[in-house]
């Protein structure tokens, strides 16, 4: 193959990993998807093309309702609503503007129930404890939550970072202290290492350019400088006790091993094979943020040359080996493209855009630029990359969700970064989306790609944005933004063929440009669904049962109880035992056929007689059923799952 | 050591074949963005913004050069596209997402511009117009090809010109980031919301971009010397 010889695999490098050309991409409107016996038929035409525009914008909505939409206070009307973060009852929503937070005891109703003016971009918000955590890139931000701006370059008013509130008491959120960094905190991700009780980790990742030295000392803009500002994230240690003293504590790279700027572009396996190649003598060579060994024909090619140039014949000597090796790195700068004149660029991954952290399995999904990482985080200040993958449809990596299990990651691409109109007809459908992977031993494989089937109209902004998973238990669900293409709920148990489910949008909310609007941000949090519109306010929706999802598994999934919720901080769901939890495995075996329909309706009734029953009848009953069922999944073709049911029911008899 | 360097580039450069690639594969063409007019509540939120924070020369000198700066690039990618240009599917990818994703952050600029009733220029990818001395020039953005660049450009075939294209667009690039650098550190720009989430926005997907195409170009290098 012509394209597989002229963009051959470079020897270590990861663009090799790219192009999934043959996957199978999302299979769009009109087809009816198959899941199991149940054929889901959505809505022909779709009901989101051609929606109304202007403030009264036309909805459309499939197997979601809304229900609650509340428009900003009065000091954030007009200003983009970003992030938001759940804390007991209280949804707190970024702004451009600072924040609010907003009593959703009642999901019809949500009530103001205290704000703070404090102007800064992204403003994306994480709690944890009695902590508040915002973040803050853009140029105006100021320490004192001032509105003029910072006009000057060079100023110590400006905030680029973290700031942190307490919010023991929350109507009076105290800011009780700012973290600096060099390039600001366009997001970040708050670790509570299940080991270290008294202290929280913040990683902080930031898209901006470096901010000056002489505003924040240490900032180093130079790319080719070691200490640079770039080619890292910042990991801030909070104590709990003391959040006052929370500081950088690691800048993985700079503080502790300067290869390790290096490392942010190979895996493990690729260091080790560029340190065997150091150790031999080969020639090593930097460019696109990584390392990379000189094949040996194209060393022997620059060996001839060497000699050529000095008039000289026969094999290279050591003394031409020596000169090569010291005029290797500005040859290769050159032939790579980075001509004389702009020596100092040194392109390569900078930063990360996200990182989800999943401490439940000691693992973190990293979008950083043009690569998608799985890294390490069971040493919270040292987090360490195992596994990297590119993909040559994917412009810009931005966030990263693990299935429940942590056997699947999924990753988006804010192509055109959350400002374009990426969802029209003519844009493909692999552009702008999400890519799922397989996590096995430590690698990722490509499975498919899902966006928003929807085309949209370019007033509408629209690209892949955040989401988090929806607690169906046996499922892999997720709800996903994608700006003013509305939201999307999607079943990606199977890797290969995600499947749309439901789904939520309105039209243009301006008829003759592309207006500011459309969700940010959309996360399941104890029963519902919370959107942060960017200018329409908070939406709250709920799942209505379909064949696509039944109400037991939309009940058990309400079953899931969180105290808080970070979506970057990935929480592992587990759940209790109810017979809405057994009901929705026998509602999932019966789509996929996995036990008769007799046996089905059988174990129904079962489940019904012991619902009704109390005492040992109940408890008899139930564990006569589950060792039963738990009997007949080896017959099954969907074994897992029965027993799933098997275990669901036992727990049962003992709740 | 630079005696040998030139010495070994050229060589490189020469022994470049003229290998025509496969078939590009066809991307759709991006649909044309709808005309925007200005509406009195775009103007007036406009205002409010600029009440907040104002815009600087600085900031209408970015948002007005890099419309030329886009035009040029869109220019550049569309040669990919050719029937025979010979150019890799990699590469005509690549030149894709450069047109449909530029083209739309040039109505993004040109909105911008009018709705703050600043002249709206179309692109002109020779470079941004200028008036001086009573004479009409075309001022070349950082990184911008000059017109040798450009014709140079324009007379490849195959993987030359994926060589070519590669090395023109990262020096483009550069440029581009040069223009946000430049900008955040001028006294007062880079206040205005969009203005920064453009800028930045052009910032970290160039840099991405960049970082793609040297991997891209050191495959083709490496792969030619490695046979």
């Amino acid at each position: 193959m012509m394209v597989a010889r002229r963009f051959a695999p470079l020897a270590l490098g990861l663009w090799g990993l790219a192009g999934c050309t043959s996957s199978t991409a999302n299979p769009g409107g009109s087809m009816p998807a198959p899941m199991g016996r149940v054929a889901i038929t959505p809505p022909n035409p779709d009901p989101r093309v051609g929606l109304k525009a202007g403030p009264d914008a036309g909805e459309a909505a499939w197997n979601m309702r809304l229900v609650s939409n509340t428009k900003p206070s009065a000091k954030f009307v007009g200003s983009t609503n970003s992030d938001i973060a759940f804390r007991g009852n209280l949804v707190i929503q970024g702004n451009y503007n600072g924040y609010q937070m907003w009593d959703v005891s009642d999901p019809a109703k949500p009530t103001l129930h205290s704000f703070r003016y404090c102007p800064a971009s992204q403003s994306d918000v994480s709690t944890y404890k009695n902590l508040l955590f915002v973040s803050a890139e853009g140029n105006t931000g100021r320490i004192d939550c001032g509105d003029q701006g910072v006009k000057d370059p060079i100023s110590t008013d400006r905030i680029k970072g973290i700031r942190i509130f307490d919010i023991t008491d929350v109507s009076n959120p105290k800011n009780v202290a700012n973290v600096q960094t060099c390039r600001g905190s366009h997001t970040h991700s708050v670790l509570a290492d299940p080991k270290d009780t008294e202290n929280v980790y913040v990683y902080i990742s930031g898209s901006a350019p470096s901010r000056s030295e002489k505003e924040l000392p240490g900032c180093v803009k130079d790319k080719n400088d070691p200490n640079t500002a770039e080619f890292r994230i910042e990991v801030i240690k909070v104590p709990l006790a003391h959040p006052e003293l929370a500081a950088i504590v690691s800048s993985p790279r700079i503080f502790n091993d300067l290869n390790q700027t290096k490392s942010h572009g190979s895996a493990p396996d690729d260091l080790a094979a560029i340190a065997a190649a150091k150790a031999r003598g080969d020639f090593i060579v930097s460019f696109g943020g990584g390392e990379q060994v000189l094949p040996s024909g194209f060393a022997k090619v620059l060996l001839d040359s060497t000699v050529k140039a000095r008039n000289g014949t026969g094999p290279a000597t050591g003394a031409d080996s020596a000169a090569l090796r010291a005029g290797l790195p500005a040859l290769i700068a050159k032939l790579v493209g980075r001509g004389e004149d702009d020596g100092h660029k040194h392109p390569g991954v900078t930063s990360c855009h996200d990182i989800t952290l999943y401490p439940a399995i000691g693992f973190a999904g990293g979008a950083c630029e043009g690569y998608g990482l799985l890294i390490d985080i069971k040493d919270p200040a040292n987090p360490r990359r195992i596994a990297a993958v590119s993909d040559t449809n994917f412009s810009y990596w931005h966030s990263a969700t693990f299935n429940n299990d942590g056997t699947k990651l999924l990753f988006s691409d804010e192509w055109g970064g959350g400002g374009g109109p990426k969802c029209r007809a003519s844009d493909p459908k692999e552009w702008g989306a999400d890519a799922i992977f397989a996590i096995d031993n430590g690698k990722l494989t490509f499975q498919s790609y899902y966006k928003m089937p929807a085309a949209q109209t370019s007033l509408e902004n629209c690209v892949a944005h955040n989401g988090s998973l929806i607690p169906i238990p046996g499922r892999d669900v997720m709800v996903q933004a994608f700006y003013q293409g509305g939201v999307t709920v999607f079943d990606w148990t199977d890797a290969k063929h995600p499947t749309e489910i439901a789904f939520f949008d309105r039209g243009p909310i301006d008829a003759n440009r592309m207006g500011n609007a459309g969700s940010w941000s959309i996360y399941w949090y104890n029963g519902y669904m919370i959107s942060s519109e960017i200018g329409r306010g908070l939406d709250i929706f709920e799942l209505t049962a379909s064949p696509a999802i039944s109400q037991n598994e939309i009940d058990a999934a309400k079953s899931v109880k969180l105290d808080y919720l970070n979506a970057q901080g990935q929480p592992k769901s587990s759940w209790p035992a109810t017979f809405a939890l057994a009901r929705a495995y026998l509602d999932q075996l019966e789509r996929s056929g996995g036990l008769s329909n007799t046996r089905i309706g059988a174990i129904r009734a079962s489940l019904k007689t012991s619902e009704s029953a109390s005492g040992a009848a109940r408890s008899t009953g139930l564990n006569g059923l589950a060792s039963q069922v738990s009997g007949e999944a080896s017959g099954s073709k969907d074994a897992a799952k029965v027993r799933m049911l098997a275990d669901a029911v036992k727990r049962l008899a003992t709740s | 050591m630079r005696a040998t360097r030139l010495t070994v580039t050229a060589c490189l450069l020469g022994l470049a074949g003229c290998a025509t690639g496969p078939t590009p594969v066809t991307t759709p063409a991006p649909a044309a963005p709808k005309p925007m007019v200005s509406t009195p509540e775009a103007i007036a939120k406009a205002e409010a913004d600029s009440a907040r924070y104002p815009y600087t020369e600085a900031d209408l000198q970015f948002m007005t050069g890099m419309i030329s700066h886009h035009a040029q690039a869109i220019t550049m990618a569309n040669l990919v596209r050719e029937k025979d240009r010979g150019a890799a599917p990699a590469v005509v990818t690549l030149a894709a997402r450069i047109i449909n994703a530029q083209k739309d952050e040039i109505a993004l600029m040109q909105n911008w511009l009018r709705d703050r009733r600043q002249p709206v220029p179309e692109p002109n990818p020779s470079g941004m117009r200028m008036v001086m001395n009573g004479a009409e020039h075309d001022m070349l953005m950082p990184g911008m090809l000059t017109p040798e660049q450009m014709t140079a450009l324009r007379q490849s075939r195959g993987e030359t010109f994926d060589e070519l294209f590669l090395r023109s667009m990262i020096q483009h690039h550069n440029g581009a980031t040069m223009m946000v650098q430049t900008l955040f550190d001028t006294y007062g720009a880079g206040q205005d919301q969009m203005v920064f989430k453009f800028a930045s926005d052009v910032n970290i997907d160039q840099t991405t971009e960049i970082a793609r195409m040297e991997k891209m170009l050191g495959s083709i290098i490496f792969a030619r010397h490695s046979q």
